[in-house]
């Protein structure tokens, strides 16, 4: 009994801040719900947020189907959301998971819908490799002009984001259009799908991705290069005394990071979507942050995160179609929670907390390096 | 040696190209580079004072969203004009509103400077695509209008040389117009008043700062507010005086390419107002070669580059510039460093 005390203690102390978060964000957003509730047609109404939420649960869990659309939304935030992670883990902010994203989506469609005909254990395992390949390749552009020049991957990525949208438009426009479509797709990817291994569409990409999520926390806690990952992230210039290269760990961060970003939309691609298209969307990027931010950017929390994500993407449809309140609160959700956990001293303050654990400590990297103070190029002369 | 004779003429072809189109694209470019170069703005004046704001692409997205809004609202009730000018009001509102936020979260709260500005990002493209389907999109109604841009006669605009560059300032909206003002204004502001010096003591040394007696935090809260209040004005020039309409997302990016922009300008307002021209010049370029093509081989090579990549050339750019330029410029020192008072813990 008091072991049971104790581990629930230690529960509370990790996941208190970020549960209250969650629904400090909610309760802002029922606000917004009800405010704006007066300008729409039906007019006022105080309950509307009830209505609302229970919708979002009963289209996220209440029926079967319902928990595996949450699973397979799922999937993709995982590998996102570590994407994110181990970003911050090194330091780095990754905000350019929409971009890798997209890039592994269509390398995985261009190498699925070449191996259409082909086993699925060879199609689907050369198309995965494929979109990490292209995430690596997208995410070690800014990795590597961070780490050699300086220039912040806040900016690059996002920019980054915005010409892979433009860029792999064109590609499939002019480059590699399927024949025989009325709009701008490549080809069916046939085999290459994953398999489906339960009910209508929980694929194989879910276990891959939980088993992706204790492989980075092996790679960070067990193994030598996680170690210089996290002290690079902790303080580039202690890394640097210390033998470690931080120039070269900086590209190696968001090389991974940005392969974790390309097998996210790798998964998608080859598990839900079947075929790339312009516009595809990918709130996987913005979704991925808060997933990395409310897992506090560890592989476990950043599981449970990613359910919680899922769960609202899945359910989102069902509460728009029933009570007309448009998706996109779910994306005022989100930054909510992101408030929330950033400024956690409101939470603190408002739930009167003090033994909770403090928030991701490697911010403080990604900051001070905007501003050429503790960047891995930092001090290196030029 | 051929190549290279290749290469030299089509550089001397995109020179006589440039000669010819320039005078009637300075109109285009500067109206693309005002909303960057108002956000560059709202860059150096936080980051100036010490607090990164990457948040000024949400509140550019927020402003544009509210500013239409109202002229939207309002657009049948008061008159066009009217309804504009209250649209633009509202807009830079709200920017100064979302400042006071973005200042409370990092100078009060002391919250990260970065996570902070990925909120406001992300909250500011979930609220307009809330509102946006909510209000504007089943009312089926027709936009706010646009305000009408002002026309240099033809006589002045003839005159060579002179002629083009004064209908570049003149030939615009109201925004537009005032945006050369405001840029020589804060250049002065920054470097000659009493604000200016509190502002630069304020982001490279706050202690020594308060140990004279300027209330950091004050003037912290006082530039973020101002600041962000100019990146609203950014907002209100996209959605009503350049497009008219307002589309989820519409910032498209802006925000950050302002912040390039200020970094190519090394954190001065008029360094900051000439890395936003050449965004501009780049993106009207690549309009502008499809309507009118060059002639020649150099017509042959431009036309052979898809749209596609013409349009992704900002964002590339932006990048370029910041691996090229970013290490040799030096920020405040003490730019996203929140400021604890000693002996307050």
């Amino acid at each position: 009994m008091i072991r049971l005390r104790g581990v629930a203690r230690r529960i509370w102390r990790v996941a208190s801040i970020p549960l209250l978060a969650i629904a400090l964000a909610f309760v802002v957003a029922a606000v917004v719900i009800v405010v704006s509730s007066a300008f729409t047609s039906t007019g006022f109404d105080l309950f509307l947020p009830i209505g609302a939420y229970s919708s979002l649960l009963a289209g996220a869990f209440g029926s079967g189907n319902g928990i595996t659309n949450t699973l397979v939304a799922a999937a993709p935030l995982i590998f996102g959301g570590l994407a994110v992670g181990l970003g911050f883990k090194g330091g780095l902010f990754n905000i350019g998971v929409a971009g890798q994203f997209l890039v592994g989506a269509f390398a995985a469609a261009i190498v699925g819908s070449a191996l259409a005909g082909a086993p699925t254990a060879v199609g689907a395992t050369l198309a995965m490799f494929a979109g990490a390949l292209g995430g690596a390749a997208f995410g070690f552009i800014p990795g590597f002009l961070k780490a050699r020049t300086g220039a912040h991957e806040v900016v690059t990525t996002i920019m980054l984001n915005n010409a892979a949208v433009l860029l792999l438009t064109w590609a499939v426009n002019d480059l590699v259009r399927a024949p025989g479509f009325s709009f701008p797709r490549t080809g069916d990817i046939g085999n290459s799908a994953l398999p489906i291994l339960l009910g209508r569409n929980l694929h194989l990409g879910i276990p891959l991705a939980v088993a992706t999520a204790f492989a980075v926390r092996w790679l960070l806690d067990r193994t030598t290069i996680g170690f210089e990952i996290r002290t690079v992230g902790q303080n580039p210039n202690a890394a640097r005394y210390a033998g470690m290269r931080p120039v070269v760990m900086t590209a190696l961060t968001m090389t991974l990071s940005g392969l974790l970003g390309g097998v996210a939309g790798a998964i998608q691609m080859l598990g839900v979507i079947g075929f790339y298209a312009p516009g595809i969307t990918a709130s996987v990027g913005f979704d991925s942050i808060a997933v990395a931010l409310l897992g506090r950017s560890d592989p476990i929390g950043i599981l449970f995160a990613a359910v919680l994500f899922g769960a609202f993407r899945a359910g989102a449809p069902l509460m728009q179609i029933e009570t007309s309140v448009p998706i996109e609160v779910i994306d005022i959700i989100q930054a909510l929670v992101i408030l929330f956990l950033a400024a956690d001293l409101i939470v603190r303050r408002v739930f009167r907390l003090r033994a909770a654990k403090a928030g991701i400590t490697e911010l403080k990297t990604v900051t001070q390096s905007w501003a050429g103070g503790a960047g891995p190029a930092a001090g290196q002369g030029s | 040696m051929d190549a290279v004779g290749t290469f030299f003429r089509l550089v001397w072809e995109l020179g006589v190209y440039l000669f010819v189109v320039l005078p009637d694209l300075l109109p285009i470019i500067l109206a693309l580079a005002t909303p960057l170069a108002l956000g560059a703005l709202c860059g150096v004046v936080c980051e100036r004072s010490g607090v990164v704001n990457i948040g000024i692409e949400g509140i550019m997205l927020m402003a544009a969203f509210f500013g239409y809004l109202t002229g939207f609202a309002l657009h049948d009730t008061v008159g066009s004009g009217q309804s504009l000018a209250l649209g633009v009001v509202v807009a830079v509102a709200v920017g100064g509103l979302l400042g006071l936020l973005h200042s409370w979260l990092t100078v009060s709260v002391r919250a990260d400077q970065i996570i902070a500005g990925t909120m406001m990002n992300i909250a500011a493209f979930g609220m307009t695509g809330y509102l946006n389907r909510l209000i504007i999109t089943p009312s089926g109604r027709g936009g706010a209008g646009i305000f009408t841009p002002f026309h240099l006669s033809g006589t002045i605009a003839g005159v060579p040389l002179v002629g083009p560059v004064f209908a570049m300032f003149v030939d615009q909206g109201p925004i537009a117009m005032s945006v050369i003002v405001i840029v020589i204004a804060l250049q002065l502001a920054l470097f000659r008043t009493r604000w200016g010096l509190r502002t630069r003591a304020v982001g490279e040394h706050p202690k020594a700062a308060d140990t004279v007696g300027i209330d950091v935090v004050r003037q912290r809260y006082l530039n973020v507010v101002f600041g962000c209040a100019l990146a609203g004005l950014a907002g209100a020039f996209l959605t009503l005086e350049s497009t008219g309409s307002f589309q989820n997302g519409m910032t498209g990016g802006r925000g950050f390419i302002a912040l390039a922009a200020m970094i190519f300008g090394r954190w001065t307002p008029v360094g900051a107002f000439g890395g936003a021209l050449l965004f501009g010049t780049a993106t009207a370029l690549g309009v502008v070669v499809n309507v009118r093509v060059p002639e020649g081989d150099l017509g042959t090579l431009m036309k052979s580059i898809p749209t596609f990549w013409y349009a992704a050339l900002p964002y590339l750019m932006t990048i370029v510039i910041l691996a090229g330029v970013v290490g040799r410029s030096t920020p405040p020192a003490a730019d996203g460093v929140p400021y604890v008072k000693e002996g307050k813990a």
